[in-house]
């Protein structure tokens, strides 16, 4: 692997992002798989990094999966999306940021069409004004909210009390940097570092000490892929995509799995304790799995954030491991305890894949 | 009195135009920007289709150059100006030479296979292109992989950045298919226990023994071509190459792992053509390539009096087509400058 070869194209690939007064667009099921993620965003850009973040509670869905699964069509869509826009003009903001990457990929994909086509544009302000009255202007910068993070991770790492390496060896952690394939597969230009070899996730491991490793099915889809996943009968190859992930980053014995979108790490995570029941098999450490992180929750551990408080009790694989290779502590007793102290119970344990 | 010709670029149409030229009784200034004549031929060894060394045939357009033409190395013009029916020519140097003709010879540059960033040549070890190939084949030492050690298994990826809209290069390079199946036989004749697999969209054999080279490829060298784009490569942790094609013939995805990956790179234009044939109002294509006034009757013509194309710098074209150009293009200068005063 020649890295100077990547870092040429990478050099290619730099895109602005913008600097302070965001408005955020959440994703609609990210607070249902790692809730605490938005949160953690939230908390660091508006306490840590002292920027200001505006949010609207009427945003909604861009309606990325249903135009993607074929229920929704495209007019409808960019009508959806022209509200979000209205809210963000309404705010007084030019700046969006996006928690959920299909939403960052449709949202281009809208602005691009657009762009070549204006009498489209010119149709989807007259839905919009008539079906609810609202008027809006297009963002001057659209970022994904792992841009933002990237942007900062400077900043971030040099506030923050833990690195990305071993506490007893200094061994740098070994990191699969997992990105969603909408993020930059449609539209290189829009992401930091293009779509070969995308530098987003890279740059936040290289810069918080740890060492990113490049495996044979590293562009792989995590096994989100709509089609795949919201068809049941489909569903084998969601999981099929899922382990030929693994079994190809299993021999580079990778410390944990960092992802940028909503439904990889959900499906990273969950999927390995599927296979686990299904074939026996795991791909972490002494029976266990390999810990899969969202960058919020990362980013969160860099600057010391309770791990709990960061929601990493959800993860289906345990992230202890990763947590004592990084020297993190936690209190093993609050793992299974909600917001206000109250005992949600203990899972049940899987039999195969190692969880307590 | 003999009329001037300068001609920009020491190539094998530059040499080829020279020696035709000094022939027909004309002075010639050839003009070459490397240290040495010969363009991309001193770096090829063999040729198709009958793998002859490459060094024979330069041999052959230097000795037919003899000491008739003065030859400038280390050198190209800066400026071109044109004046009533001459040009002034003035070289990085600062040399000014006024001259009745001007022939831009000036060749092509081979395709950075790096802007095909899925196929990762410069990232991955070994990946590499058909010019590298020809290098480590002329070099005279044993195929191998970057770590040293024969490859068992390489794979050849036709039209890298010809054919391809994403590279913005849409014209076929004409001479990647042969040289693939070429360079294949040429693995399997120095590593014959070797598998070798071709992965093209379409073989384009349209010259003379072309066809037969292919059929050799494949009977007698047992050369797997797969028709199929590949779509990305990754490296494995033994620096071997995995590619992910798709067979169009079968519709199916195939995966598969090479010790070495050869990409065939096609033809782009020189930047610095570009910038000589804006200076001289000559028409660019659509390809970067320079158009010429006709593309059957008059294509030595660039549609400016005194200024006349040969070679690749016109288009693609094979060595023995260039040949042919660039002898055209002398007579079409000769008689050019038969109607000067």
């Amino acid at each position: 692997m020649i890295n100077e070869g990547k870092k040429r194209i990478w050099k290619d690939y730099q895109k602005e992002i913008a600097d302070d007064r965001y408005f955020y667009v959440r994703s609609c099921i990210r607070q249902n798989f790692f809730p605490a993620s938005e949160k953690a965003f939230l908390r660091i850009m508006q306490e840590e990094l002292k920027k200001d973040v505006f949010e609207n509670a009427a945003h909604t869905t861009c309606s990325g999966i249903g135009y993607h699964s074929d229920v929704v069509p495209f007019d409808t869509t960019m009508t959806v999306i022209a509200r979000q826009f209205s809210l963000m003009t309404e705010s007084g903001n030019e700046n969006l940021v996006t928690s959920c990457i299909t939403s960052f990929g449709l949202y281009n994909e809208v602005l691009e069409t657009w762009k070549h086509f204006p009498d489209v544009l010119k149709k989807v302000r007259g839905y919009l004004k008539t079906a609810t009255g609202r008027e809006f202007e297009i963002p001057k910068n659209v970022a994904h909210a792992s841009d933002v993070i990237f942007r900062f991770r400077k900043e971030i790492s040099a506030i923050g009390v833990n690195r990305l390496v071993h506490h007893e060896t200094g061994r740098p952690l070994k990191v699969v940097e997992h990105i969603g394939c909408h993020y930059s597969k449609m539209f290189p230009s829009k992401g930091v570092g293009g779509a070969e070899y995308p530098y987003v996730l890279v740059g936040m491991v290289e810069e918080w000490g740890g060492e990113v490793i490049d495996y044979p099915e590293r562009r792989h889809c995590c096994g989100f892929g709509f089609r795949q996943y919201l068809v049941r009968a489909n569903r084998g190859y969601s999981l099929a995509n899922s382990k030929k992930k693994f079994e190809s980053m299993k021999p580079y014995k990778p410390d944990f799995i960092l992802t940028n979108c909503p439904g990889c790490p959900m499906f990273l995570d969950r999927w390995q304790y599927t296979l686990s029941e299904m074939e026996g098999v795991t791909y972490g450490e002494n029976g266990r799995g390999i810990p899969v992180l969202t960058y919020e929750e990362l980013a969160g551990l860099i600057l010391g954030y309770d791990p709990w408080d960061l929601g990493l009790q959800v993860h289906q694989v345990p992230v202890e491991p990763l947590l004592d290779k990084m020297g993190i502590q936690y209190d093993t007793s609050r793992k299974f305890l909600g917001k206000d102290g109250q005992d949600l119970g203990r899972p049940d344990a899987p039999s195969v894949l190692k969880f307590f | 009195m003999a009329k001037t010709v300068v001609i920009v670029g020491g190539g094998v149409a530059g040499m080829t135009a020279a020696s035709r030229l000094a022939d027909l009784g004309e002075k010639v200034l050839l003009l070459e920007r490397e240290e040495e004549i010969g363009g991309h031929l001193r770096n090829w060894d063999r040729l198709f289709p009958n793998r002859r060394p490459g060094s024979e045939v330069l041999h052959d357009l230097k000795e037919t150059l003899g000491n008739r033409v003065e030859i400038r190395c280390n050198e190209s013009p800066g400026e071109i100006h044109s004046l009533q029916s001459s040009f002034i020519v003035e070289l990085e140097s600062g040399e000014k030479i006024t001259c009745d003709a001007v022939l831009m010879a000036t060749g092509f540059d081979l395709f950075d296979a790096r802007r095909k960033e899925e196929y990762g040549y410069g990232i991955y070890d070994n990946v590499i292109t058909s010019a590298d190939l020809e290098r480590m084949l002329r070099s005279g030492s044993p195929v191998t992989t970057s770590a040293g050690k024969a490859p068992s298994r390489v794979g050849f990826v036709h039209c890298v950045g010809s054919r391809d809209e994403k590279a913005g290069n849409l014209y076929c390079s004409k001479v990647c298919c042969v040289t693939g199946v070429k360079q294949a036989i040429e693995i399997k004749e120095h590593l014959p226990g070797s598998e070798v697999f071709g992965f093209y969209m379409d073989l384009r054999m349209y010259d003379r023994h072309f066809e037969e080279m292919y059929y050799e490829a494949q009977q007698k060298w047992e050369i797997n071509f797969l028709r199929g784009r590949v779509s990305e490569c990754a490296e494995n942790e033994d620096q071997s190459i995995v590619l992910k094609i798709e067979d169009t013939l079968t519709s199916r995805p195939l995966k598969m792992t090479v010790d070495l990956l050869v990409l065939l790179v096609g033809f782009v234009q020189k930047p610095e053509t570009v910038r000589i044939a804006k200076l001289l109002g000559i028409s660019i294509g659509e390809d970067r390539f320079l158009e010429c006034l006709d593309e059957h009757t008059r294509f030595n013509y660039t549609g400016k009096p005194g200024i006349f194309v040969a070679g690749t710098s016109r288009g693609p074209l094979t060595i023995a087509n260039t040949i042919a150009d660039a002898g055209e293009a002398a007579l079409q200068i000769h008689n050019y400058l038969k109607t000067l005063k």
